[in-house]
């Protein structure tokens, strides 16, 4: 069966919105993506009908909103085949639970000498709360290099991986590159070499289907916003028996057992990663995004991404002044296609396809900052695909870049 | 407004072909900045003589906006006292709030950049040359008290 990307298009309100007479073409889904009248609903749905603080309540609304809260947990962890709701924390996105995992396990677990491997292709986001670390531990952080065609290589990160690597991160895809990592086989070798793994599933989950234990990892993050959720809520996965050693990240009312004016007894898991009150209203919104991901079908929505993927590698790759970031292979890649137009800087390209065409891309360093300077590059053009993007909007794309290139001509 | 209003004839030459583009020897205005949300960059340096601006340069990563913005910026500041600066400075940022403080006279081919108050994301563009120049100016007067 056809992926009915224009039919899906009809369940995302602000893709019905129009500039200039022309119907919006919304290419920054790795930045954030548009959201379902499904999620819109289901939160409005819990102002109006459900609010109330979880886990304290003793009156039935409260009891409903717990369930909500916790059941968008289970949907969580079901989505991404955690063991247990115990190892599913929530969070407000991939960025605080990268910097819960660095705080509360970092600092328990990394002293002076001990190493942490990264990618050289890793979001500010999956960078900079390890230098925080480092920086307070006297650790030292080692970059697996990105090849020329935009992957990683295997036998390059096994060299770096060794009895002194305490954690090995990386993202799962490049925002940037679009590169897929082979993170099964780095978790098999952090395993062999006593090394826990992250993986930044920020550009991921919401385009692929993940399991967590099939690819053997120990901490797996992601923000519900850059999968149809609502900004402001994302979760982390610890594998049990590492959460187990890790002590508090915030402290706050909901984490506690037992409080004294002197000290504190800490709840279970995974609510004692849960400092305040959490935002479970978009928690409930996440859930429906999960619903209406897997209503879609994430095999399904792989294909049809890497099949506009591949498209639009093919029209870009046509035109002489534009020069294409990240494996040229589209089965190693998901739909995200960075690249910059000779003569025209990517914000200028950015506002006059905004202006011409009414395409939205992005234009800048991407928060990859040292990715940049890898390409040689101070900042490329990106645009990233999602459920609702058809061809139509990559031939939208194109004559965009021609009317720059136009108004560039020298 | 329009796309043309933005890319304007003079602004494309100043990007193609930017003015006072390089380095001066022996500096004595010499800043470098990055605008965190983009990632271009400019370098500024300047000889002054008293509180003249004998020669200022540029060099710079960036889009047509900041580049051809610096360009002008070098044009209509070289040989003009610090005084001039500060006054084309202030004239250059109430432009992007559309609001007209030098004439059309004293704004030459910098009339152009009046375009840009209409796209909001790039009024950072055309001013990074000139917040860069005003911090220097300002650093080196803090140094002398």
């Amino acid at each position: 069966m056809r992926f009915d990307a224009a039919g899906l298009r009809k369940e995302f309100p602000i893709l019905s919105r129009e500039f200039d007479g022309k119907r919006l073409v919304y290419l920054d889904n790795p930045a954030t993506t548009q959201k379902p009248r499904a999620v819109i609903d289901a939160v409005s749905r819990f102002y109006e009908h459900s609010n109330a603080n979880v886990h304290r309540g003793a009156y039935r609304l409260a009891e409903e909103s717990t369930a909500a809260y916790e059941g968008a947990r289970e949907k969580v962890r079901g989505f991404l085949n955690a063991a247990s709701v115990e190892e599913i924390i929530f969070t407000r996105g991939a960025t605080e639970s990268i910097n819960l995992v660095a705080y509360a396990w970092g600092r328990k677990h990394v002293a002076e000498g001990d190493e942490i491997v990264l990618t050289e292709m890793e979001h500010h986001s999956n960078l900079v709360p390890w230098q925080l670390l480092a920086q307070e531990k006297k650790a030292v952080l080692r970059f697996v290099p990105v090849e020329n065609d935009g992957t990683i290589d295997v036998t390059r990160a096994a060299a770096l991986i060794t009895p002194r690597t305490r954690l090995v991160s990386m993202t799962q895809v490049s925002n940037v590159l679009g590169t897929i990592n082979p993170v099964r086989r780095i978790a098999e070798l952090a395993r062999e070499r006593g090394a826990l793994l992250l993986v930044d599933g920020a550009q991921s989950v919401p385009h692929m289907a993940v399991d967590v234990r099939d690819i053997g990892c120990d901490f797996f993050v992601l923000s519900g916003h850059k999968m149809l959720a609502p900004t402001g809520i994302g979760a982390l996965y610890v594998r049990k028996a590492v959460l187990e050693t890790m002590p508090p990240f915030h402290g706050g009312g909901d984490m506690i057992r037992q409080v004294f004016l002197d000290h504190a007894t800490w709840n279970d898991l995974p609510w004692k990663f849960e400092a305040g009150t959490p935002n479970f209203a978009d928690a409930v919104g996440l859930a429906a995004a999960i619903d209406f991901l897997s209503a879609v079908g994430l095999d399904a929505l792989q294909e049809h991404e890497r099949a506009l993927t591949g498209y639009a590698i093919g029209r870009l790759g046509e035109m002489a002044g534009v020069t294409l970031y990240g494996p040229r292979d589209v089965a190693l890649r998901g739909g995200v296609v960075s690249f910059n137009v000779e003569g025209v800087h990517p914000h200028d390209l950015a506002t006059i396809l905004d202006r011409e065409s009414a395409v939205a891309i992005r234009a800048g360093h991407h928060c990859a900052q040292p990715l940049m300077k890898r390409l040689n590059v101070a900042a490329t053009a990106r645009a990233g695909f999602y459920l609702y993007n058809v061809e139509e909007d990559i031939d939208r794309l194109v004559e965009g870049i021609h009317k720059a290139e136009e108004i560039f001509k020298t | 407004m329009s796309l043309e209003g933005l890319y304007q004839e003079i602004i494309l030459d100043h990007y193609k072909a930017p003015r006072n583009r390089g380095s001066v020897e022996n500096p004595d205005i010499d800043i470098f900045e990055s605008n965190p949300l983009c990632g271009d960059e400019i370098r500024i340096q300047a000889k002054l003589d008293g509180r003249t601006i004998q020669d200022i340069r540029f060099e710079g990563k960036g889009c047509s906006i900041s580049l051809a913005s610096a360009s002008m910026m070098t044009e209509a500041l070289k040989g003009h006292a610090h005084d001039h600066a500060h006054k084309y400075i202030d004239g250059i940022k109430a432009m992007m709030h559309g609001e007209d403080k030098l004439n059309d006279e004293e704004l030459g081919d910098m009339e152009a950049l009046k375009g840009v108050a209409d796209f909001p994301a790039r009024v950072k563009c055309a001013l990074l040359a000139w917040t860069t120049l005003e911090k220097a100016l300002n650093d080196r007067a803090a140094r002398k008290g």
